[in-house]
């Protein structure tokens, strides 16, 4: 197959990009696809850690692009889902370091090897985001569902479509379905209607989230994650495939639907 | 007490007011157009008026107006006089 270098990246800062990034990569790699993730957040270093893989680097992006190593020495193969790899970010060094030229560079030469190339960027829209999409065929928005996530996703999607990148897709992380019940909360309708670009999907708030990153792994371990099952659908959607949005409504019982009338109209 | 107002139909859920604020909000951060290219917007629009009126170029003003829920391009055009032929076929 053709592969795909994709940008994941928001404006703002700790809406689930890296947390994103980490496990659609994982997914597509449990489908069969050879994936790669580099960590373009240079100077602030996390997908390592997400992926559990932070005591294993011996070389970064930075040393690659400078030539004191080759990339397959920087690159970190996840034991555990045997396709993943890591490309992670220098930590002792600024995003000054890198030139978007050198970071087209470096996606070309990933090109030869992997089927899928996820870019950890940065927030913000100064040079580690440029950087992050020089490489890109396309990009995807993280957003939560919240106003200062929500207005800066529409900055981005500018900047990418500027970037002639083509439209972005859109992922709502992090929705808390009980507060949409309640319509204290704006839903996947709201968030589209505003940014008006397609989406990709939808993550639930998910406390499996914050354990698996506890402990360095994916929520694809735990049957019961809403949030696996979400981002397994991505997943099958960036695959090419037409796959419904998940469900995250599990109260449509008699006695559920009371409570959240009750709920509604008292709380 | 919250719920009296909703039970009553007048308050308004934080949903809306988010949808509604950002929708203002984004208008206006949509609307930044770069220096360059009202500049450039300026020199054509005034190109076409010159041809009928004629203008006080030191007095020109040009700008985007961001009041209430629009977005609005104002011109304000300072005018000396009409000219005598004003049909530019024939000026010209």
């Amino acid at each position: 197959m053709l592969s795909k270098v994709i940008v994941i990246t928001s404006g703002k800062g700790g809406v689930g990009k890296t947390t994103t990034v980490a496990h659609i990569g994982t997914a597509l790699a449990l489908m069969g696809r050879k994936v790669a993730v580099v960590d373009a957040d240079i100077g602030l270093r996390n997908l390592d850690i997400i992926l559990g893989l932070e005591n294993r680097i011996v070389y970064d992006l930075v040393n690659v692009i400078e030539g004191t190593c080759k990339l397959n020495q920087a690159l970190i193969r996840d034991k555990r889902v045997g396709n993943l790899y890591l490309l992670p970010a220098a930590q002792t060094r600024t995003k000054e370091a890198v030139e978007p030229e050198q970071m087209k560079a470096l996606c070309h030469s990933l090109r030869e090897t992997f089927d899928y190339v996820l870019i950890d960027s940065p927030a913000g829209i100064e040079g580690g985001f440029r950087n992050a999409l020089a490489g890109a065929d396309s990009a995807i928005i993280v957003t939560t569902p919240h106003v200062s996530a929500v207005r800066d996703a529409d900055r981005i999607i500018g900047l990418v479509e500027a970037a002639e990148k083509g439209i972005p897709k859109l992922i709502i992380n992090r929705l808390d379905i009980e507060m949409v019940k309640k319509g204290e909360m704006l839903d996947q309708d709201d968030i589209v209607d505003i940014l008006s670009i397609g989406l990709l999907g939808i993550i639930p708030e998910d406390p499996a989230i914050v354990t698996a990153s506890n402990r360095g792994e994916s929520v694809f371990n735990n049957d019961k994650s809403k949030s696996a099952e979400a981002y397994r659908r991505i997943a099958r959607r960036i695959e090419g495939e037409d796959v419904p949005l998940l469900d995250l409504d599990d109260n449509h019982s008699f006695l559920g639907r009371l409570k959240r009338i009750l709920t509604t109209n008292i709380g | 007490m919250d719920w009296i107002t909703k039970w009553f139909g007048k308050g308004q859920s934080s949903k809306d007011s988010a949808k509604q604020r950002l929708k203002l909000v984004l208008v206006h951060d949509r609307a930044t157009i770069s220096p360059h290219l009202i500049e450039a917007l300026k020199e054509e629009i005034m190109d076409v008026i010159r041809k009928y009126i004629e203008v006080d170029d030191s007095g020109l003003d040009i700008s985007l107006d961001e009041s209430g829920d629009s977005v609005a391009l104002l011109a304000n055009i300072p005018i000396k006089g009409l000219r005598r032929n004003s049909n530019p076929a024939n000026s010209m």
